[in-house]
């Protein structure tokens, strides 16, 4: 049997395919699945329109820059009714608390690890009613007005690729890795 | 109200549906066309029956509803008899509602630490090597609690099952050829919040797929058609609807629903996060509030399922949690899956508690809200809570939820 295995490990090599092992039941038979070369490898214009994301170390960053006051305007026509006035009223989700804070809220000062997550979040997903809506200066400006509210960054702090993934954000130190394995203990 | 049945039979030989057209009159008096449900013969068999239809359809005595709210939507899992979730009544958490799309418009991209980005149409992804299994899912925040007028559906109905099947990532995964260093990937729905999650690689090569059915048929639009992620066991979240791209990396993303959303505080003023796997839990499903109970012989009946594999055993305990004696589990039972348990009571009429506990087989034990409070601390968060949950049976047979309080 193992002789039969490792014999179609090598065909599957040899025919470029990669073999695998998978149960069936209970035993473990080989299968060689071939690559069925299917997609299309034309993707450049895909990524071009759809990869938004922006990682910690600022990979993904767009150019542009904006000081806090440039998002105070942006902030009251198009988030203030759902996050407040001043982000601390609601009545969606508060993003502003003062720092440090004890309350139950978890706002962008006291509980949000990362800044590049504010750029990320708000150019795909806000405004709720308008997702998507909003250009890269605009994301730059809410993300400066709402971290400077937070008092996480000066008024003369300008915000754009290089500076966002530099700001600390005091609830980091908090976050630790999911320490539940199963077994008898509960965590 | 009915003024004249139009030649009911021929309308009823052309419907699947068991209601006839009618002229009815509306308030204001005018008289138009409407549905009104046949009769209920007082003999069936005296009676031809409804023809044959495209669609069939459930009983009207069955009112079989989830409960919507701005953000979910609830499995009523009091009314159902069985592990398999019938479709429309699948849970649903959307963080931009559900989305209309076209499958002949539908693309999946594959790209960052690959060695052949593409781009796969749902046919690509239909002539793949296909899998199937059977698997719960359940949403991290399924914990209700509060008053002890509330049903299972509404305590934790964000949990279903269904028959998933669709490629496997190990196999998709092979068309683009995962580059040495890789270690997680970002999934992306394309929903109007265009959610996002970061999922390590190396588990969801082992069993993660990406599906387009559901119980036989396309996934329903609620359930991500046409195609979405489904991770078993993890965290219902993670397995991204809609999706739409596939970014391979060598780090987390740290996506708002992995930062702000989805991460529970627990003791110390610690944030746990990636906390992927759904731990052991169980419920009665029947007698729960709202149904009331005789004296003499009840079979106690739920559902228990753990994110880390089979269900071991089931306990039932009729005293409160002073005993506990194993219920019968309805074979088979799955890895990952909605288990079904029995347990047959001989009730006295006095008034008492009745709960269940599931053991799963990495001997994880179903913990109180206590233990959890223990273990997390008096300000954990909301996710991951999965306390046995006590009914009171009192003595007029009324079944109501024992509301927990630990603030």
């Amino acid at each position: 049997m193992k002789k039969l295995l490792s014999l179609v490990i090598v065909i599957a090599v040899a025919c470029n395919q990669r073999a695998e092992l998978r149960l069936h039941d209970g035993k473990a038979v080989s299968t060689a699945l071939p690559v069925f070369d299917l997609g299309d490898t034309k993707v450049d214009s895909l990524i071009e329109a759809w990869d938004i994301d922006v990682r910690p170390d600022g990979q993904g960053l767009p150019p542009g820059s904006a000081l806090p006051a440039d998002g105070k305007l942006i902030y009251q026509q198009k988030c203030s009714n759902c996050h407040g006035v001043t982000g601390k009223e609601g009545p969606m989700g508060a993003l502003v608390s003062a720092v440090p804070d004890t309350g139950r809220a978890k706002t962008v000062g006291n509980y949000w690890p990362y800044a590049t997550t504010l750029f990320d979040y708000i150019r795909r997903a806000m405004p709720y009613n308008q997702p998507g809506s909003l250009t890269n200066e605009e994301v730059y400006a809410l993300c400066a007005w709402i971290l400077h509210q937070n008092q996480l960054i000066a008024e003369d702090f300008r915000l754009d690729q290089q500076s966002l993934p530099t700001i600390e954000m005091p609830a980091k130190k908090f976050y630790v890795p999911d320490d539940r394995t199963g077994g008898p203990t509960i965590r | 109200m009915k003024e004249k049945k139009i030649s009911r039979r021929k309308i009823l030989a052309g419907s699947a549906l068991a209601a006839g057209v009618a002229l009815v009159k509306t308030t204001a008096g005018q008289l138009v066309n409407a549905l009104v449900p046949e009769p209920i013969p007082k003999d069936p068999t005296k009676q031809l029956g409804a023809p044959q239809g495209k669609i069939g359809t459930r009983s009207r005595f069955e009112l079989l509803e989830k409960i919507p709210s701005d953000t979910s939507s609830r499995t009523p899992l009091h009314l159902l008899n069985g592990t398999i979730t019938p479709s429309d009544l699948h849970f649903e958490r959307n963080h931009g509602g559900v989305p209309a799309i076209d499958p002949e418009n539908y693309r999946l991209l594959i790209h960052g630490m690959v060695d052949r980005p593409k781009v796969f149409t749902l046919q690509d992804l239909k002539r793949l090597p296909s899998f199937t299994r059977i698997a719960f899912l359940e949403c991290s925040g399924n914990y209700r609690t509060g008053k002890e007028t509330m049903t299972p559906q509404q305590i934790c109905g964000l949990t279903s099952q269904s028959e998933w099947t669709g490629v496997l990532l190990s196999t998709l995964f092979r068309e683009v050829g995962i580059r040495p260093g890789a270690s997680w990937f970002l999934a992306e729905g394309s929903d109007a919040a265009v959610m996002t999650r970061s999922i390590p690689l190396a588990r969801a090569l082992k069993e993660g797929m990406l599906a387009y059915a559901q119980n036989g048929e396309a996934l329903r639009p609620e359930q991500g058609y046409p195609a979405r992620l489904f991770l078993p066991g993890w965290e219902g979240n993670m397995s991204v609807k809609w999706i739409r791209r596939i970014e391979v990396s060598d780090q987390p993303y740290m996506t708002r629903e992995e930062t702000s959303k989805y991460t529970e505080r627990i003791r110390d003023n610690k944030i746990r996060q990636f906390s992927f796997d759904m731990d052991a839990r169980s419920i009665i499903t029947f007698p729960t509030y709202p149904v009331t109970v005789e004296k003499g012989w009840i079979e106690i009946r739920g559902i228990a399922w753990s994110g880390r594999g089979k269900v071991q055993k089931v306990e039932v305990s009729t005293d409160a949690g002073r005993t506990w004696q194993l219920a019968t589990l309805q074979e088979p039972v799955l890895d990952k899956a909605h288990t079904y348990f029995r347990y047959i009571w001989k009730w006295d009429g006095n008034a008492t508690e009745i709960a269940s506990r599931v053991t799963d087989e990495t001997g994880y034990i179903q913990p109180t809200i206590r233990q959890l409070v223990e273990a997390r601390g008096i300000d954990m968060g909301g996710y991951h809570l999965n306390p046995i949950t006590f009914w009171q049976v009192k003595q007029d047979g009324r079944v109501l939820l024992r509301p927990e309080k630990w603030k």
